[in-house]
């Protein structure tokens, strides 16, 4: 199992290096002027000089706060809605033609009346991000909320469990996996919105506006060096986080098989 | 009569509470109306610039853009998850790289596709098509690798070569997840594109409509566009997929309805 | 000429920790339009048997000859009927699952259909020809498996505990379904299973495999005329012989 795992870090490390090798020999072939497509020596020493320089760090630091706001406050709302939904008729019967309009809407087309109603910065990032978030999480903790096994709920209050056991030991447990399908889809989400929401709507920092900002100045390497960044952050938050809490919880239980990819 | 009129009006009256809470925030909230313009003012904006083609056109290129990119994406993601399916190689150098590629937002790439592609449609389409090739090809590459086994055991027993096997079982076994890839990468060609059309200054699409209308704060015409915004997403998702599924997926008992 | 013939069959694999020996000399062989049952616990390799015997996999040592001749790979002259439902194909519909072996040979269209029709009457289902696998219950999907091993005409049909996953009264039902369409079509039939009262009531000639390694431990012919009668005492000491021999330490 180990070594297994160990061969395919390996094999991904090898691939990695080799589209390396391939951007490399394509960066120096001069097709492309060196502005347009900087060598990964270039890439490497402005994301160098940026961390050293205490600059990349505020960048994230901003990123990671304005989407960190918007999907916790996105997550509370949208579980708590969801949670509603899937058990009053009456709930669900209101909202769910509100969320199936909504939520097909780019949250990213909201950016301008956004920057029109909450200004330039923060308070219009947060927004977006929080828009983007909400609906994923809403929709899925309803959808687990309803599909919890009824052979479980008839067991329990076999066993004599009330309304409010019920809910707190077989409901709450039940719904879990779409609950954390929901979040790691919000997150997702969020992501994209903090990024694209940066890029138009932000003012000095946060990686988006980096990136954004460097277009004016041709700073290819700065780009890449940034999206480097911004790939290793979502990677980190994909893997590592959720992952780590879907393998200690729902699979565990044996509840959802890990796909991987 | 009145049995068929409740669930209208259950649908209704949703819209109907929210279109209150909106116009009572509109008329004693802190916005200007300028900026927080009320439910008629939409409506009439809404229809102006219908009635004179404004939005149909911004939406009809859109629409174009989406078909083009979309279609490219779907193309080369099947191809390429095919291949990844199928061939040791091609799983081991795509798949780190797909998977590493998949979590970062399409539109952080915007920028550079603009420095290499310039403005206007060739960075949006492409980049677009990008964007939505991720989940296309990771779906389609799970789907290959899903098809069950038993099956590829009873048609090579009913005498079933490579082509044939592959033509008529893991092609249709791998289609329950090369649909779901494929409405994902819609989904996200959608978000990706109405955000990449404020970008890359193209002349025509909803994107721009409501980025450039921030300039001179119409923001009855921001609203308005967003409202198209969702009717499109709304009807690709209930017309094109729903459809789509129900004719094959569905009908073969591979999923419920 | 013994219609199948095995001999010597071996099956050795290393695992990560140590060498397994799957089979170990097995040799027997069967007639033409005999049904052979082969019993066992599980583990005892006898799905593997089946699994070489239809080309599946291929035996580290001994030869598998059918009509005299020695066979390798798969091959149209064996039909194979799985435990599994799923082994339908869910895109196509009860007849188009039954042509599908037809259409490997390059059989017209509508000779086809013809002889798909052919076959699902004969395995009572003509009626749910358009109807989808999720449409039909269980014991129908086997039997249109059964159908579709059955449409290419091979010589032999491997059967892989194909009513395990059924309920007591369909399976019975099965039971005696099948032995009707082997009369009718007078096929070579190996059928593994370890319900012993199934083996006892199908088959001709019963093999008994023992495990670790999987080898042929014993063979009983079983004399009884059909239909056969699950309770009479003939059939429940047969039932006695093969479970002793089951059971029996070495």
């Amino acid at each position: 199992m180990n070594r297994s795992r160990t061969r395919a870090a390996l094999g991904a490390l090898c691939s990695v290096g080799l589209a390396c090798l391939i951007w490399e020999g394509f960066a120096r072939s001069g097709l492309f002027a060196p502005a347009l497509a900087p060598s990964l020596t270039l890439i490497v020493s402005a994301l160098g000089r940026m961390v050293l320089s205490g600059a990349m760090l505020w960048h994230a630091l901003y990123t990671l706060y304005r989407v960190l706001f918007g999907f916790v406050l996105a997550s509370a709302v949208g579980v708590f809605i969801g949670i509603l939904m899937g058990r009053f008729r009456r709930v669900e019967r209101f909202f769910v033609p509100l969320v199936s309009v909504l939520m097909p809407i780019p949250s990213l087309a909201w950016v301008p009346v956004f920057i029109l109603w909450f200004g330039l910065g923060n308070a219009a990032t947060i927004a977006l991000v929080f828009y983007a978030a909400t609906f994923p999480a809403i929709f899925n903790t309803w959808t687990g909320v309803r599909s919890v096994n009824r052979l479980w709920i008839r067991s329990a209050e076999a066993m004599g469990a009330d309304e409010r056991a019920l809910f707190q030991k077989v409901v709450l447990p039940g719904s879990l996996p779409f609950v954390i399908a929901g979040l790691r889809q919000a997150f997702a989400r969020a992501w994209i919105a903090v990024v694209g929401g940066e890029m138009i709507a932000a003012t000095n920092w946060g990686l988006g506006w980096v990136i954004f900002d460097s277009k004016e100045f041709l700073n290819t390497d700065v780009m890449m060096a940034s999206l480097a960044v911004i790939g290793i952050i979502g990677f980190t938050f994909e893997r590592l986080i959720f992952q780590t809490i879907e393998q200690r919880t729902v699979s565990r239980w044996g509840m959802v098989k890990t796909v991987r990819g | 009569m009145r049995r068929a009129l409740i669930p209208f009006v259950e649908a209704v009256l949703p819209f109907v509470v929210v279109g209150i809470l909106w116009q009572a925030f509109a008329l004693l909230g802190p916005f200007p109306p300028r900026l927080f313009p009320g439910v008629e003012t939409i409506f009439s904006t809404f229809v102006r610039l219908v009635a004179k083609g404004i939005l149909p056109i911004h939406a009809l290129s859109t629409l174009l853009r989406l078909i083009l990119a979309f279609s490219l994406a779907g193309l080369l993601g099947v191809a390429l998850g095919i291949i990844m399916g199928r061939y040791r190689w091609a799983e081991d150098f795509f798949l780190p790289l797909t998977s590493i590629g998949n979590p970062i937002p399409g539109l952080a790439y915007a920028p550079l596709f603009v420095l290499w592609f310039g403005l206007g449609n060739l960075p949006a389409v492409l980049l677009v098509a990008f964007a939505a090739a991720f989940p296309i090809v990771l779906n389609t590459w799970t789907g290959v690798k899903a098809v069950k086994e038993i099956w590829i055991r009873a048609a090579q027993a009913m005498g079933a070569q490579d082509r044939q096997l592959f033509w008529k079982v893991v092609l249709p076994g791998a289609l329950p997840y090369v649909l779901t890839g494929l409405r994902l990468g819609l989904a996200r060609a959608w978000r990706v594109l109405v955000a990449v059309e404020m970008l890359t200054s193209v002349r025509l699409g909803l994107g721009w409509l409501i980025f450039g209308a921030r300039e001179f704060l119409n923001t009855d015409v921001m609203l308005a566009g967003i409202a198209v915004i969702g009717l499109v997403g709304f009807l690709l998702e209930k017309l094109v997929f729903q459809k789509l599924e129900q004719l094959t997926l569905v009908r073969w008992g591979m999923m419920e309805a | 000429m013994h219609q199948i013939e095995l001999r010597n069959i071996a099956l050795e694999y290393a695992s990560t920790e140590n060498h397994v020996t799957a089979l170990q000399d097995v040799s027997f062989s069967v007639e033409a339009s005999e049904f052979l049952c082969v019993v066992g616990q599980s583990g005892c390799g006898k799905t593997t048997m089946l699994n070489i015997v239809a080309g599946f996999l291929k035996p580290t040592k001994g030869e598998i000859l059918i009509g005299g001749k020695a066979v390798t790979g798969k091959g149209l002259d064996r039909g194979v009927v799985f435990q599994d439902f799923a082994q339908l194909f869910p895109w196509r519909t009860a007849q188009r699952n039954v042509e599908f072996g037809l259409e490997m040979k390059g059989i017209s269209k509508e000779e086809r259909a013809e002889i798909a029709l052919r076959f699902l009457k004969l395995v009572n289902l003509e009626k749910f020809a358009r109807s989808y696998p999720h449409e039909l219950s269980g014991g129908m999907q086997q039997r249109v498996a059964i159908a579709r091993a059955l449409a290419y005409n091979p010589a032999v049909l491997l059967m892989d505990e194909p009513f395990a996953a059924l309920d007591a009264l369909t399976r019975e039902e099965m039971q005696r379904f099948l032995v009707d369409v082997w009369r009718e079509t007078k096929k070579t039939v190996i059928y593994v299973t370890h319900n012993v009262a199934e083996a006892v009531y199908l088959a001709d000639r019963i093999i008994v495999f023992s495990p670790h390694p999987g080898t042929v431990k014993a063979q009983v012919k079983i004399a009884l005329p059909r239909p056969r009668d699950t309770l009479s005492v003939e059939f429940l000491n047969y039932q006695k012989e093969v479970v002793y021999h089951i059971v029996e330490r070495k």
